[in-house]
């Protein structure tokens, strides 16, 4: 396909993507300068390799395969509380591992609720440790992600196509062949590849249900590089080999996705006469039912825990949740200030592929990260009293790739339904962002801004390496109280932390939703 | 008049913190936090000393490692023993001035550098309300049933994992390979660290967790629950034990010697058990605090000096792996 002629340039998304790689590359050299000749990998780290790989597919696969039907689910669906149900949904991919994993046993474990259900019933317990507990706490956190992605694209189908799909009375078989097909092979290649990245640099997850060190991953071993061996060298050689897995995944995924002729719609309320029959009904309730229960189980378990656990909550927790606050504020900031330009450029890009940039902050590991900057940083000044602010920064290198794939359709969306009438009008540039795109784009802006800060919360990152004792993030006080016996403390303070975290998504997705809808 | 003495008050507190000298001690993170020994040792040393000490937290040595001799810290606390080889490698330490005949520890103490402020042993934790039959001794833990499940640490990322792994080098040396294998029929999984492992056994998801002998203590004076027991093996237990040690060219020599010398003293031992659920380094059994005095105790330990650790180390977790692989 010729490139058209676009409203907007690159120029800026150049200098954010130069940004984002140098703050990875650069640290990246500040280790590789200190590092020492090492011994290189030895077959454990071919195996954890290996592990890793399999889990990180098998996760993304299951996970987007099952997105498809529970988002299908709830785009043809309006029912009271869809909205509510939709966010808390994006709970599990939020919370801190820890959390997840006392929430997942809570149903799966040995003492768990399932469990306890097929012993009342005489049935055989299930056990939850090995390849598939891994995979399936994989899918717990990341089976939200592909559904609100998933149900973008249901989104960005224009309500008119609908329309003519019921008045030549397609069957729903038809429709999603026609419609909703073609739409699902745009997004889920890029599904996939963003959850395999995610699954990559899983670590204690992995080991937790993997149920021993089989279930070693590549990022355990750069842990163990950094923290116990200290062998800059091979934890170098690790992090590159993470890196070319998690740039490969995305460059193929990327590639394959097709390009299709974007058409806008006149921006109808979505109908959905295709599926007003009583088995659609049926199976789709039925889909919504057990992709809730799979994933609100787990986490009405971290809310009693932490219920009962919230008047043991010490004071200075709270002071921590301020500082957390505080830093998911800035990564959300430098987050859209890189995000914006970034998505901008990629969009008025033929193929997609520049958007592996964004990939690249998600799957360099947060402890090389913060370790090379550690070094940087240390001959010039005391990187203690940097620490939050390089927390904010990588949280924001990691939010990264999920604000692409968010923005980039919109803005595509955007251009192709208004571009033309942009440049007729001669509105080029800044002025072409300030009245087309940011407008049009407001929903998907606070849907990633909330995204950001939700994960910044929930993120303990770098900060442990360089903490100021002073002024702590609220992960870190909550791994400090599980540290000092305090578990049920920490499961108080791990409800406040959840509930930060989806206020924070609350906020910046429906209040961007409502000014654009106004 | 009230008024006026906190005003004057206020005055000296900010003329004294003009030329106070700061003494910066680095910690491991949980030590600083308001549960951990931080906050009393804080206000227990500067009664005295004339100074500011001020923590600095993070992690111990891959911080000194980086930070190599523009390294702000005066007195590094709890370094233990696992890493003492690779820190004296530094050459960043000073001898710590102490007389190591003072301390109390069930092992010999020789170093001249790194000095033990509290000591532990790797040890198996239960629920006496939930196991009727708790394993008498080591063998007998190979023994359990497949039904009783084990939580344990990490060897490659957690300290006390590590401990375990020596543990049973030491106590069953070539036959370790076996060991595990027969172990691993209980092993319910392996966790990064030792938070999340004991999280699973007081969530009751797991029978037994692999923690210290004085876990018990801290249920049994901060919780007033007395069903938390740890079980006692004739065999020994591994030792485990932490440090304190003077950085050579700090500007606060006397002031960290004065540290150094606190360590030691009577009212920083008696506070530390309480404080770091530790058992203190150098008190004499008969002069610990009262619970403390009734905690069941191994009366064999194992120990590996700094070097025989790091020649066994690698191999020892290699057969871990090796054989939980399987």
């Amino acid at each position: 396909m010729a490139q058209r002629a676009q409203p907007i340039n690159g120029r800026a998304g150049v200098v954010a993507g130069t940004i984002v790689v140098a703050s990875v590359c650069l640290a990246f050299l500040g280790i590789v300068l200190r590092a020492e000749p090492g011994a290189g990998l030895g077959p454990a780290d071919w195996q954890a390799i290996r592990f890793t790989v399999v889990q990180a597919t098998l996760s993304a696969l299951i996970s987007v395969a099952l997105s498809v039907p529970l988002a299908r689910a709830l785009a043809r669906r309006q029912m009271p509380g869809r909205q509510v149900l939709i966010t808390l949904l994006g709970a599990p991919f939020i919370l801190p591992v820890i959390v997840a994993v006392l929430g997942l046993l809570a149903v799966f474990g040995r003492n768990g609720w399932v469990n306890d259900t097929l012993g009342t019933l005489g049935l055989p317990g299930i056990s939850i440790y090995g390849l598939h507990g891994v995979v399936l706490a994989h899918v717990f956190f990341n089976l939200p992600l592909a559904t609100r992605l998933l149900l973008q694209g249901w989104q960005s189908i224009p309500a008119e196509r609908f329309r003519l799909a019921a008045q030549l009375d397609l069957p729903p078989s038809m429709v999603f062949r026609t419609l909703e097909w073609p739409m699902l092979q745009r997004i889920l290649p890029g599904a996939v590849a963003l959850i395999f990245v995610i699954c990559l640099t899983s670590f204690a997850v992995a080991l937790t249900l993997g149920g021993g060190p089989k279930a070693t991953t590549i990022e355990l071993a750069i842990y163990q590089a950094f923290r116990f061996d200290f062998d800059l060298s091979r934890a170098a050689l690790l992090s590159v080999i993470q890196l070319i897995l998690a740039g490969g995944a995305a460059l193929i995924a990327l590639w394959i996705i097709p390009q299709l002729p974007l058409t806008g719609g006149m921006d109808r309320p979505v109908q959905r006469w295709d599926a007003r029959g009583g088995g659609q009904r049926l199976l789709d309730g039925l889909v919504i039912l057990l992709g809730s229960a799979f994933l609100l189980l787990p986490l009405a378990s971290v809310a009693v825990s932490g219920t009962l656990g919230l008047p043991q909550v010490p004071a200075s927790v709270w002071a921590a949740a301020g500082v957390s606050l505080w830093v998911a504020g800035l990564s959300v900031l430098v987050l859209l200030a890189l995000a914006l330009p970034l998505a901008g450029w990629i969009a008025i890009r033929a193929r997609g592929s520049a958007e592996a940039i964004g990939l690249i902050g998600l799957s360099a590991s947060p402890l090389m990260i913060g370790t090379g900057w550690f070094i940087l940083i240390n001959p010039v000044m005391d990187p203690v009293r940097l620490s939050l602010p390089v927390t904010a920064v990588v949280n924001a290198l990691m939010a990264l790739p999920f604000a692409l794939r968010i923005l980039v359709p919109g803005i595509r969306e955007a251009l192709a339904s208004h571009g033309r009438l942009c440049l007729a009008l001669n509105v080029n540039g800044w002025p072409a962002w300030r009245w087309l795109i940011l407008p049009r784009c407001l929903p998907q802006i606070g849907f990633a801004a909330g995204l950001t800060g939700a994960l910044s919360i929930g993120d303990l990152g770098v900060i442990a390496l360089f903490a100021d004792p002073d002024r702590t993030t609220l992960p870190l006080q909550m791994y400090r109280l599980m540290g000092a016996y305090q578990t049920e403390a920490a499961a108080g303070a791990a409800l406040i932390l959840l509930l930060m975290a989806l206020g924070i998504f609350w906020i910046c997705d429906k209040g961007a939703r409502r000014y654009a809808e106004a | 008049m009230r008024r006026t003495l906190i005003a004057a008050g206020i005055l000296l507190a900010s003329q004294a913190g003009a030329d106070t000298p700061v003494l910066t001690v680095y910690a491991g993170d949980y030590f600083t936090s308001e549960w951990g020994p931080g906050p009393i040792i804080e206000a227990e040393f500067e009664k005295f000393c004339d100074c500011d000490l001020q923590w600095s937290t993070g992690d111990l040595l891959p911080r000194l490692l980086l930070e190599g001799e523009r390294t702000k810290a005066d007195v590094v606390i709890g370094l233990t023993s696992d890493v003492t080889a690779k820190a004296r490698a530094t050459e960043l330490f000073a001898p710590h001035g102490q007389d190591n005949s003072a301390l109390t520890l069930p092992i010999e103490w020789t170093d001249d550098t790194f000095l033990p402020f509290n000591y532990g042993h790797t040890a198996f934790i239960y629920n006496e309300t939930t196991m009727d039959a708790p394993p008498a001794s080591f063998d007998a833990l190979l023994d359990l049933p497949d039904d009783v499940k084990i939580v344990i640490q990490d060897p490659r990322t957690s300290i006390s994992g590590l401990a375990l792994v020596l543990w049973v080098q030491a106590l069953y040396g070539d036959k370790s390979a076996e060991v595990w294998e027969k172990l691993s029929d209980n092993i319910l999984t392996v966790t990064k660290d030792w938070s999340a492992s004991y999280g699973l056994f007081t969530d009751g998801e797991a029978d037994m967790v692999l923690s210290y002998t004085t876990s018990p203590a801290y249920h049994m004076i901060a919780e007033e629950d007395f069903t938390k027991k740890a079980a006692i093996f004739p065999e020994g237990h591994y030792f485990m034990v932490e440090t304190v040690a003077k950085i050579a060219d700090t500007e606060q020599s006397e002031l960290a010697d004065k540290f150094m010398a606190y360590v030691m003293s009577r009212e920083f031992q008696t506070i530390i058990p309480t404080a770091n659920w530790s058992l203190p380094s150098a008190l004499p059994q008969s002069d610990w605090p009262e619970a403390w005095a009734q905690l069941p105790l191994p009366e064999k330990v194992l120990f590996y000096s700094e070097t025989e650790a790091a020649d066994l180390q690698a191999q020892a977790i290699e057969t871990w792996r090796n054989a939980l692989s399987q």
